[in-house]
């Protein structure tokens, strides 16, 4: 069993937003220097879910990431965790990229690969929130692809899927091999065991360039771009809230229903 | 000029009936076409769905193309894109939209890819350029941290757009419109993904996205009895509770009752977020509520500047006495 995991290294979706800046002339949104990178948390819980195939069946998981200038102890979080081999498509050509370049690049490396049964993505990633990446590979491989899993079960070239639905959930089967997309309700990513950070000190991430992966520099990254970015901007927030005064917080409390019920809201 | 005409909306039936984000859609779309001086279109794939298809007529579609077929039952992504491909090749829209839903936000990416095309998913916004007639696709991003406004240049331009973003198409007894079903008689590919069993989790009472009310916790709760007082508070005021990520990755609520953008997108009259801090992937799926309520002990937490009304306080203390003020005024 050949597992490939995509993960993205992204700024901490969890710091306070007053941590990030709006640069509109170049349209960016920087991150000061307090935030830390992390992995996308959809994409940790690809990486678990293949770590959890692994535990019940045995897998060689594969954990690949794309970009320019990754942070190798967040990169390689996927390896900590307990992933085989780590492999890093890293050329300045590969950033500013779109679904659309980052799928292409990563389809090219996941075919430079050659030998997978299973190709994991986190459902999107935490900054851009796109989820297209996943049905992109698997469309650009000729693969089937079932999205925003929450539990996966492998079995004889087959992978029992439960897919989230918005009144709960679907099973369906699907043959190997296949694109799965994982969704937050798979459960908590494991924390890196003491015992694999010995092994996994020992994996040395194999980089790969736009020409190893046989991709033209002018396709990838944002030369590769079919969306263009016309405009980044911060909707005003009004910030009119009447705070409930009162002498103790049951008078405030008191005072809510009050307002609620003169405003006609209950 | 492009041979690209009229907007395509990937319409969806849902428990027999024309679903709510096919009403916005056709709402949203149909403003385009009169812009554009063209016409709107929906596709609707299926079984027994013509019935329920037809009244995307009334809600502003011109032309309606069914593809009922029993083998389309249930919903299979390489299944329902053939179908959607064929039209899109022999119509060539303009737009091509769909939900940001479980088939849409499944579909559109899959045939963006399979067109050549590039998708913008998640829209809030929709417009028209009017020089060059791209569409300005509006959608946030970073959870919601800022807005990102795409255009791309090819045809058809395609988007899925977020469930309650566009308002919805008013019926129209009178409307006049074409019913076009498709040929479905040649044999439809074996598929490599099966639909085993399709479960609905749905609680008892009122639906979170229909909801008017809604009383949603997060983090502050703390547990799963404490959402048992959110339960109670919901059923005395006739709403739905609903949570943060957090609190449905806790455990302490169902999946299903997750609101933010991984989540369900909810627009009630009144949201009342107690022990939320307001994260912007929360605050995207209920920013659309008419009024915010907030009870959160921490007076600078992010909810505050969402809220109309709030409360600095613990809601172990506030919504007791909240609830018994409420009674008491009955």
């Amino acid at each position: 069993m050949n597992i490939i995991v995509c993960v993205k290294e992204i700024a901490d979706p969890e710091a306070p937003s007053e941590d990030f800046r709006l640069d509109t002339d170049k349209n960016v949104l920087v991150a000061s220097p307090k935030v830390l990178k992390v992995l996308n948390p959809f994409d940790e819980q690809a990486v678990e879910a293949a770590l959890r195939i692994k535990d019940k069946v045995g897998a060689l998981v594969t954990a690949l990431s794309l970009g320019k200038g990754l942070d190798r102890v967040v990169t390689k979080k996927p390896v900590f965790m307990g992933a085989d081999e780590l492999i890093l498509l890293e050329d300045d050509a590969f950033a500013g990229g779109d679904s659309w370049s980052t799928a292409h690049a990563l389809a090219a490396a996941i075919r430079k690969i050659g030998t997978y049964d299973l190709i994991l993505c986190g459902r999107q990633a935490a900054d851009w929130n796109a989820g297209q990446t996943g049905s992109g590979i698997a469309q650009l491989l000729d693969l089937p692809c079932v999205t925003v899993a929450r539990k996966i079960e492998v079995t004889d070239g087959k992978a029992l899927v439960e897919r989230v639905t918005a009144n709960g959930y679907e099973t369906v089967e699907v043959t190997l091999p296949a694109v799965i997309t994982v969704s937050n309700e798979i459960g908590q990513a494991r924390y890196p065991k003491i015992q694999n950070i010995r092994i996994a000190n020992k994996v040395q991430p194999v980089v790969w360039k736009p020409a190893d992966i046989g991709m033209e520099p002018l396709s990838a990254g944002s030369k590769g771009r079919r969306l263009t970015l016309q405009k980044l901007f911060q909707p005003v927030v009004e910030g009119t809230c009447e705070i409930m005064q009162g002498e103790t917080v049951q008078e405030m409390a008191e005072n809510l229903a009050l307002t609620l019920r003169k405003a006609k809201m209950l | 000029m492009t041979e690209y005409k009229h907007i395509l909306v990937y319409g969806e039936i849902i428990e027999g009936q024309l679903g709510a984000i096919t009403k916005e859609l056709l709402g949203g779309a149909r403003r385009l076409a009169d812009e554009l001086g063209e016409e709107l279109h929906t596709l609707f794939v299926g079984s027994h769905i013509t019935g329920p298809a037809r009244e995307a007529i009334a809600f502003g579609a011109d032309k309606v193309y069914v593809a009922d077929n029993p083998k389309l039952g249930s919903y299979e992504t390489e299944l329902y894109m053939g179908v959607v491909d064929g039209i899109v090749g022999r119509e060539k829209p303009r737009y091509l939209l769909f939900g940001h839903t479980d088939q849409g936000a499944d579909l559109g990416p899959r045939l963006a890819f399979k067109l050549n095309m590039a998708i913008a998913t998640d829209c809030v916004e929709l417009s028209l350029e009017p020089d060059t007639k791209r569409l300005i696709r509006i959608k946030p991003v970073y959870g919601g941290l800022a807005m990102a406004a795409y255009t791309s240049d090819d045809f058809p331009q395609m988007a899925t757009v977020r469930p309650k973003s566009l308002t919805p198409a008013e019926r129209k007894d009178s409307a006049q419109g074409d019913l076009i079903p498709l040929d479905m008689d040649a044999p439809l590919p074996s598929s490599r993904v099966t639909v085993l069993e399709r479960v609905t989790e749905e609680l008892e009472g009122i639906k979170l996205e229909d909801a008017d009310v809604i009383i949603s916790g997060g983090r502050g709760i703390g547990d799963p009895e404490g959402f048992k007082q959110l339960e109670d508070a919901a059923k005395f005021l006739k709403g739905a509770v609903g949570g943060s990520r957090i609190a449905c990755d806790n455990g302490w609520l169902p999946a299903t009752l997750q609101v933010g953008i991984t989540g369900k997108i909810v627009a009630p009259s009144l949201y009342i977020a107690v022990g939320i801090s307001g994260a912007s992937q929360h605050l995207s799926g209920c920013s659309r509520s008419k009024t915010i309520v907030a009870i959160n002990k921490d007076q600078n937490a992010a909810i505050f500047k969402y809220a109309q009304y709030g409360v600095v306080g613990d809601w172990k203390v506030v919504l007791p006495t909240f609830m018994d003020k409420l009674k008491a005024l009955e």
